[in-house]
């Protein structure tokens, strides 16, 4: 299979919000030259000669660079990693940080894409999740990038967040549609371990959202996207036609990836890797000429079926019958014979003979159907 | 050693055991007395050595029984023989208290100096003086700021009738009066009467299973001399052994050539069940026996019992292989197999009380790592049939057709409660709401009540001292007794998930307290549960009878949104993990039900 893909990744933030459990440092006085110059290591070593067709530079937040260190990065990508006629590439940018200057960069070395960091359209949720932004940032990032001249980009939006209400959900929508955003991913918020929300929880002073509520937000999400011409292409992911992101769906169509950078996931060579991910392990190992790969994992064809089922499941689109038997030689409801026939009776996933997807009812119990689709150790062998 | 220097000897030495409420410095107490009889260096003692489990360190008191010989001598010049035997610091054992004490001649009675006497302690107290034992007063922590020594030995004299006057003061953290505690009992505990020649006879006052040796009998001899070699019958049983060893503890065990009349220590005669040597019964020679047994001996029967399922089904043979390791070292354990339409296959327990109870079950779970299930404890009952037949039943689910039932008697306790004066309306309410019938109330000085109430055991067992507790802020302390079976009004409810009865949350309660019952049971249910695809109503029902509904709400959201930067593995764990969750669950009537939600009928908290 051949690598398709390319994900970057750039630790640093100005500001650590309260949810966020990625691989990321807090800028000031980090090695960041020397960070970009290890990262261009790494990527030189993979010595690609394929063009791809996509990367997608994430973090952390690569605006938290300087204009310079902004231009030094776009610049590796542009050395190192050819990109096939009409490939997606797109870099995460956060309200706050971005400039005029920072933007004309991106568009030189040929960046067509942004994910604009917003979370919501509301100053006092956007404290409460400790973001360094607010509601006027927000819009104007926005409107930034439409200056620019990048018509294709994405927000990013939360819900569930500690003290949100449905009305202030439903205004951050109102706003992203006043906008005319072509492309949304709206994550719930998860509380994950070593984060300060975390941290909160332990201590009492955060309880977790109530489940219906954060249905409802969900479902007032998908109703906003219908009547607005934003389809859901994936769980949380809404975009206009022609908007949705080529490289989002590389990961649920099953597809080998590059992950350059400290903490940075991969998928090459049937193989699952993740970098090292403390800056100064990473560095180091790239100055003596090591390997970054901390952890390696074969992915047995077992678990490659199971990876299609889950990941690709949670595509509108759903699983392509044919394609799975293509790649794997047995019909996947053979494979999951145990378990299929029960999901459809219950509703959760729907066959129409080319494809098998989730049902509407299924999207919201997305988990309990991925659950399904893990093999018992038994059946695998 | 001949007769005459058996006699001499006999006249050295002093058994005792120490009777005190948990927390008023039993174990610190029997720690400086061990060193200042040179019985162990300091180096040698971890803390507390008496208790000796992990669980009985982490728990504070002594569940297993330990008695250790030491060497003191006098101001008299002479060199006396100690014997110190603990006493298990639970109600559940109380027995085993009345067994330990049998084996003394006197007992230190150490009170907290600003607590006072507790409940516990006047138990122990009244067992000691049954026994007549010779009671040496020690007033400890006596070095606290808060202490009051005076208070407290006007206390021992008027609610005890002991003469306090001569009570030592002390601190055993300190180190204080431990000098004077060592005169008073070379001076005040009598030395053991009997002969040497007389026949054998040797009370069991504990007896533990070890893997190389078989069972090892802690004894007390009352009469004549017990050897190796000698060929030995216990008196309850009949069965008859050989002894291979007699020794005794200092505390290491330590073999010798005999023990005779007031010597306390071991035997071992290649038993291999604990069940052979039962505590309380009397060992004698089998060829030339004792006329009696010595008195007091009973067969101890289990007042508590519970289900216990393995959680993973693969695992009913390991199971059953800890429950037989477990009897061979507690012969009040008793379990048999038994099977349950929701939890599949397992064993029905029985044990001595609540404590008891947990002990065993976190000992499965802990030594021999086995998930389990556990079914809330219920009583027994004794269920008498319109066909003028009576069954016992010790398991809800199977309570016989109440058409078939004439009436049905449930096992009472008489439950002593000691409790400040401010918190006597709170207990009474207790007791009243848990079907207590009042007996006596006594005043024992201007602010402490003794409170004595006739209660189910039923009632107790579900989340009394828990309510005890708080609602005297953990003033109370408690004790009961058993006093036999009683009839009452009790009526068997059923507890229906998704509408299929769930036989291991089946309970037996008394008719005027089903609804209540039911719909605490109801309530916490439903928390307890996780929401499941679909909507899982929850009824409790008695006969056909609904008489209180709860609702599960269909779950409505679980899907995870973020791709942590193409972190695939980190989806797959989280899969993973929510499919183990599951499977730690049990599927009833396709409701995924967790472990907890089975014990739950037993709490009624409302602690959100």
């Amino acid at each position: 299979m051949a690598v398709t893909s390319a994900y970057i990744h750039i630790p640093f933030c100005r500001q650590i919000c309260f949810y966020c459990d990625f691989n990321k440092f807090l800028i000031d006085r980090q090695p960041v030259d020397q960070y970009l110059d290890a990262l261009e290591q790494e990527i030189r070593q993979a010595n690609i000669s394929e063009p791809l067709d996509s990367i997608y530079i994430g973090g952390g937040t690569p605006t938290a660079l300087n204009e310079a260190q902004v231009k030094k990065m776009l610049d590796i990508v542009d050395r190192l990693v050819p990109l096939a006629e009409g490939a997606e590439y797109t870099v995460e940018v956060n309200p706050g940080e971005i400039t005029m200057e920072k933007l004309a960069a991106m568009k030189n070395s040929g960046v067509n894409r942004l994910s604009i960091g917003v979370q919501s359209f509301e100053t006092r949720l956007l404290e409460v999740i400790g973001r360094g932004h607010g509601r006027d940032d927000a819009v104007e990032a926005v409107k930034l990038a439409e200056r620019a001249g990048f018509d294709n980009y994405s927000i990013d939006l939360m819900f569930g967040l500690p003290g949100q209400t449905m009305a202030d959900f439903q205004a951050s929508l109102d706003m992203a549609v006043s906008l005319n955003v072509p492309h949304i991913s709206a994550y719930s918020l998860k509380i994950e371990e070593k984060t300060m929300f975390h941290n909160w929880y332990k201590q009492g002073r955060l309880t977790p959202f109530p489940e219906d509520t954060e249905a409802d937000m969900y479902e007032l999400l998908l109703d906003y996207g219908s009547r607005n011409g934003l389809y859901p292409y994936e769980i949380s992911n809404l975009a206009a036609a022609g908007y949705e992101s080529f490289h989002n769906c590389v990961y649920w169509k099953n597809e080998e990836y590059y992950g350059f950078g400290a903490g940075a996931h991969g998928y090459v060579d049937g193989m699952r890797y993740a970098n090292i991910a403390p800056l100064t392990h990473y560095i180091k190992a790239l100055e003596q000429g090591n390997t970054v790969v901390k952890e390696e994992m074969n992915v047995s064809s077992a678990e490659k079926m199971e990876e299609e089922m889950f990941l690709g499941l949670r595509m509108y689109a759903g699983v392509d019958k044919s394609r799975f038997k293509e790649r794997y030689g047995m019909e996947y409801k053979e494979v999951f014979a145990s378990t299929v026939p029960d999901l459809l009776e219950n509703g959760l996933i729907e066959d129409d003979g080319e494809k098998v997807k989730l049902t509407p009812r299924g999207r919201l119990l997305g988990n309990e159907v991925f659950e399904k689709f893990l093999l018992e150790k038994d059946d695998a062998s | 050693m001949n007769n005459k220097d058996r006699l001499e000897r006999q006249k050295r030495i002093r058994n005792f055991s120490i009777i005190a409420h948990i927390d008023h410095g039993k174990s610190t107490l029997a720690d400086r007395i061990l060193e200042s009889t040179s019985a162990l260096t300091k180096r040698e003692m971890k803390e507390q050595t008496l208790d000796a489990m992990d669980l009985e360190r982490e728990r504070g008191i002594t569940i297993k029984l330990n008695s250790v010989q030491l060497k003191h001598t006098h101001t008299d010049g002479e060199e006396y023989i100690f014997h110190l035997i603990d006493t298990p610091g639970h109600v559940d054992f109380s027995y085993e208290v009345s067994r330990s004490l049998a084996a003394c001649e006197g007992a230190l009675l150490i009170v907290d100096a600003a607590q006072g006497i507790e409940a516990q302690t006047l138990a122990n107290v009244y067992l000691a003086l049954d026994n007549d034992l010779e009671i040496i007063p020690v007033i400890n922590k006596i070095d606290l700021p808060s202490a009051e020594p005076e208070r407290v030995k006007q206390e021992i004299e008027d609610v005890i009738g002991l003469d306090a006057s001569e009570a030592v003061h002390a601190s055993a953290k300190s180190g204080i009066g431990i000098e004077e505690i060592l005169s008073q009992i070379v001076e005040k505990v009598p030395a053991p009467e009997g002969d040497p020649e007389k026949p054998l006879q040797a009370l069991i006052f504990d007896s533990l299973y070890d893997t190389y040796r078989g069972v090892i009998s802690y004894i007390r001899v009352v009469e004549g001399t017990i050897r190796p070699g000698q060929k030995i019958k216990m008196m309850a049983t009949g069965k008859e052994f050989e002894v291979s060893e007699v020794g005794v503890f200092t505390p290491k065990p330590i073999a010798c050539d005999e023990l005779t009349v007031g010597d306390v220590g071991f035997v071992t005669a290649a038993v291999k069940n604990v069940g052979d040597s039962r505590v309380g019964d009397t060992i004698t020679d089998a060829e030339r026996p004792a006329e009696m047994q010595l008195e007091g001996y009973k067969k101890m029967n289990p007042m508590v019992f519970c289900g216990l399922y393995p959680v993973d089904a693969n695992d009913y043979n390991p199971l059953r292989d800890a429950l037989e390791r477990l009897e061979l070292n507690d012969s009040s354990l008793q379990y048999e197999a038994e099977t349950s339409q929701a939890l599949g296959f397992g064993f029905r327990a029985g044990f001595l009380g609540l404590l008891h109870m947990e002990i065993v079950q976190e000992r499965i779970e802990r030594e021999y790592g086995i998930d389990l299930i556990t079914t809330a404890p219920s009583v027994i009952y004794n269920v008498y049939l319109t066909d003028e037949t009576m069954i016992s039943i010790d398991n809800p689910a199977n309570f016989p057709n109440p058409q078939k039932v004439d009436y049905v008697e449930e096992p009472f306790v008489k439950a002593t409660v000691m409790v400040p004066n401010d918190y006597v309306g709170a207990v009474m309410d207790l007791c009243q709401k848990k079907r207590g019938e009042f007996i006596d109330m006594k005043y024992m000085d201007a602010n402490r009540v003794n409170i004595v109430y006739n209660i189910p055991l039923t009632e107790i067992v579900y989340d009394f001292f828990d309510q005890l507790k708080s609602s005297t802020k953990g003033y109370a302390s408690f004790d009961y007794e058993m006093i036999g079976f009683r009839q009452s009004s009790l009526v068997k409810m059923d507890i229906l998930l998704n509408g299929e009865t769930v036989d291991a949350l089946s309970i037996i309660v008394h008719r005027d307290f089903a609804y209540e019952r039911g719909k605490a049971i109801t309530d916490k249910l439903k928390d307890l549960i996780p929401r499941q695809q679909f909507e899982v109503p929850i009824q409790a029902s008695i006969g056909q009878k609904i008489i209180a509904r709860q609702t599960i709400k269909a779950m409505r959201k679980n899907v995870l949104s973020k791709c942590y930067g193409g972190d695939i593995s980190r989806k797959r764990k989280l899969l993973d993990k929510q499919k183990e969750g599951k499977k730690r669950m049990k599927s009833v009537g396709k409701v995924d039900v967790p472990q907890e939600a089975f014990m739950s009928v037993l709490k009624m908290d409302n602690d959100k």
